[in-house]
């Protein structure tokens, strides 16, 4: 049976339960958007958790997860629904001989030759479930005007069959990278979070819970290196995925600190451009001591 | 934190004051018509709060308990700011508007700092606990100067907020016993923090033990300065026994940053948005260009779903246009604030585009597109500028007539109807020869020609500007908000019809 969040504490402890540190107003948000019944609209940089909010959320709440990744392009017909063009020929190659047209036109527009996408599966399904459209920004402003419909009636129109009302409320997240400015349609109908990098603190936090085993020192010293870095001016600043991985990486190695060879050896799980790495290097790798480990 | 309730049969000139134009006339009570109040001032400053917006946020706190700060703030922000920049603006007026509040309340029931002068002496401010030394001070004459200046030094380098607090206000009691109070709190605040010789950099004149010879922290000093401007508002507000009206936040706050290098991550943030938006333009334009080809490859995949009829034809899509572009930057020194602005949009306009070359000019023009090539940080970009590029600089005054002859001559033959020219510049002469008809031919043979200046319209022409006799032959834009330049963009990638 899916969750229902009391209270905003309910909706924090139960995200920390499923492995997913909330940030101050990320629990709000979402106990919000249960209550309220109104998609989230989540925007921030790649890789602070958008996606990851979504699949945590399905989890603590106990619904199955229905994502649809956007793209240039994608239409309704692989969003929402379509016809299945191949099963309704057979139909009729099979029934052309002997019955009249306004019979087969009555079979072949049923819910049988109906293919459903990501959007109306989320809408007919039975149990609630949470719906991420991922990467919204990604697409054109004609698919957006599309999913206005879904978003504030939580119903689907298909001119054959009718209308398509959802019978359990769906929680929806949009995700964006602020890579297109959306409409003003669409937010209107979205409650807004924003996530940013985390403060310190809070990504320390996060890096202990997925590496429990790391030494205090080193992750510490990991977090502060990856806020310095962000800090600098990269093509693409170390996500929160990223200084996970950095912080397996180094427990692999065993390493007992950050010194000038481990950072160079091990910086490319983190910066990923050609010209990003000579910065880096140069301006933070530089600080770092050099040879033997130093505690501290 | 509590939502203002003014008492009945207050003047209303002081909710006048306090909520600008929406108060004429007694306003309904309570916390709906604050909210509602506070969504109008959001409007004023441009955040697009519609009707659909205030009732999520009345849903949202019927959920939300609003003696919760955080909670609140982040339950209205949710629903009333729904973009970074707005978010921003939801912050400023969150913050202006309910601090207000509470002084009004704090007018209308009688509560007092104490030792306020010619008031009965209720104690107990709710907000701030003890005044400290900055409340007893104002009974004791004379004020050490030297003292406060050593103290906050202390406070400001231990990051202590209570103490800072308190200097803060001792020092405006002092400051204004000296007489040098200037009644705009902008200025106080600046004077003050140069009388208390508040410096990020170190001051190695000063002896050892003085916490300034080696610099204070930057962060701290910015803490210092919002507190001393909030006490200032407060004595403001306690003198006059008025709320000062709600200005709109200065225009100037959402204007380019410009000038000292620590703005540069504040330019650079705003170009890469910029960059961003400028990358999907294209598509906007989607809808209003009904011609286009069929894609042949496609069509004939998707037939096969319908037997091999082709039934759905597929368009090939649109390519945003990506125009060549030539952008000549002045970096003279009566636009050094600006060029620096101007160096960092043609810094993230590089490879936005096809084929891109880059000039700036001073007396004379040289080319600075190898210097993008090779250099991705902003500042060493700069500094590249200035120092290797060999900005021909003898008097330091710009020269736009020689210019002209000197572009015309380096890329008369490339230049070609799909080019544009960007002129990114003051048009101010000096005095000198414009030579607008060398402009005029390169008007001519570039495709389009825009002139961005980054002075107000207003000035335009004034003194030795010169850009009506230029503004004949391009498009002039004034270019001195994030705002303005996003709109250039927009004509810039804009098709040709």
């Amino acid at each position: 049976m899916p969750v229902s969040p009391a209270s905003v504490s309910d909706v924090a402890s139960g995200l920390r339960a499923t492995g997913y540190l909330p940030g101050e107003s990320t629990a709000l948000v979402s106990f919000l958007a249960e209550q309220l019944g109104k998609p989230i609209l989540v925007e921030g940089p790649a890789g602070v958790g958008k996606t990851e909010l979504a699949k945590a959320l399905a989890k603590y709440l106990e619904r199955p997860l229905v994502r649809l990744q956007c793209y240039e392009g994608l239409d309704e017909a692989k969003a929402l629904y379509e016809w299945n063009y191949r099963k309704q020929l057979l139909r009729i190659q099979t029934e052309a001989t002997d019955s009249g047209w306004e019979k087969v036109q009555d079979d072949i527009f049923g819910e049988e030759f109906l293919l459903t996408r990501p959007l109306l599966q989320a809408i007919s399904s039975t149990e609630p479930v949470v719906l991420l459209i991922d990467e919204i920004d990604k697409t054109d402003q004609e698919f957006e005007a599309m999913l206005l419909e879904l978003l504030s009636d939580f119903q689907v129109s298909i001119p054959e069959l009718g209308t398509v009302e959802s019978t359990t409320h769906p929680v929806v997240l949009l995700t964006s990278n602020n890579s297109r400015e959306l409409t003003e349609a669409l937010k209107r109908r979205c409650l807004y979070l924003w996530l940013d990098y985390p403060a310190l603190e809070h990504e320390l936090e996060i890096v202990k819970l997925h590496t429990p085993e790391l030494p205090d020192v080193v992750a510490r010293k990991l977090v502060e290196l990856v806020a310095l870095i962000r800090d600098l001016d990269l093509k693409k600043p170390p996500s929160i995925a990223e200084s996970i991985d950095w912080a397996r990486t180094l427990l692999l190695l065993g390493a007992q600190d950050i010194d000038q060879e481990t950072f160079r050896s091990t910086m490319s799980v983190i910066v990923k451009h050609r010209t990003d790495l000579d910065i880096v290097l140069e301006r933070v790798g530089g600080k770092l001591v050099v040879g033997q480990p130093v505690a501290g | 934190m509590t939502a203002a309730r003014p008492k009945p049969g207050k003047p209303d000139a002081r909710r006048a004051a306090l909520y600008g134009s929406q108060a004429a006339g007694a306003g309904p009570q309570g916390m709906a018509a604050r909210i509602l109040e506070f969504g109008e001032e959001l409007r004023g400053e441009g955040v697009a709060v519609g009707t659909s917006e205030l009732l999520d946020a009345f849903a949202v706190l019927e959920l939300v308990s609003w003696t919760d700060k955080a909670d609140f703030r982040e339950g209205l922000a949710a629903t009333l700011a729904k973009s970074p920049e707005n978010r921003k603006t939801f912050e400023l007026v969150f913050e202006r508007f309910f601090f207000r509040a509470a002084e009004l309340a704090a007018l209308t029931e009688g509560v007092r700092e104490q030792g306020e002068p010619g008031d009965s002496g209720l104690d107990g401010d709710p907000r701030e606990g003890d005044p400290g030394e900055g409340g007893d001070a104002d009974g004791e004459g004379e004020l050490d100067m030297d003292l406060i200046r050593q103290l906050v030094a202390e406070a400001l380098r231990d990051g202590d907020e209570a103490r800072m607090r308190d200097l803060a206000r001792l020092a405006i009691a002092a400051f204004g016993q000296a007489g040098d109070g200037s009644g705009v709190i902008g200025v106080d605040v600046q004077r003050i923090r140069r009388a208390l010789g508040l410096k990020a950099e170190a001051q190695p004149e000063l002896p050892k033990e003085d916490p300034r010879s080696e610099g204070l922290p930057r962060e701290e000093i910015r803490k210092f300065e919002a507190m001393l401007r909030r006490e200032l508002e407060r004595g403001q507000i306690e003198r006059t026994r008025a709320l000062p009206a709600a200005r709109p936040l200065n225009e100037l706050d959402r204007a380019l940053p410009s000038g000292p290098l620590q703005d540069l991550a504040a330019v650079h943030k705003v170009v890469m948005q910029l960059k961003r938006r400028l990358k999907t333009q294209g598509q906007e334009n989607r809808g209003q260009k009904r011609r286009t080809a069929v894609d042949v490859r496609k069509t004939m995949r998707a037939s096969l779903e319908t037997g091999g009829v082709p039934v759905v034809l597929k368009y090939k899509p649109h390519r945003p246009r990506r125009p060549e572009i030539y952008v000549l930057c002045d970096v003279s020194t009566s636009v050094t604030s600006a060029s620096v602005f101007f160096l960092s949009v043609m810094h993230a306009l590089h490879d936005s585009f096809r084929k891109m070359r880059s000039f700036v000019f001073i007396e004379r023009i040289s080319e600075v597109t190898g210097v993008f090539e090779k250099e991705r940080d902003f500042r060493k970009v700069s500094e590249a500028i200035a120092k290797d590029a060999g900005v021909a600089d003898i008097s330091g005054y710009t020269d736009y007539g020689r210019v002209w002859s000197e572009f015309a001559a380096l890329v008369e033959d490339d230049l070609h109807p799909r080019a544009t020219v960007i002129v990114l510049g003051d048009a101010r002469t000096n005095g000198r020869d414009p030579k607008a008809a060398v402009f005029g031919q390169i008007a001519a043979k570039a495709g389009r020609t825009f002139w961005l200046n980054p002075e107000p319209r207003l000035y335009w022409n004034y003194g030795d500007s010169v850009i009506s006799s230029y503004e004949q032959y391009c498009d002039a834009h004034e270019c001195w908000t994030t705002e303005q330049l996003e709109e250039f963009v927009k004509a810039l990638t804009r098709p040709i019809r």
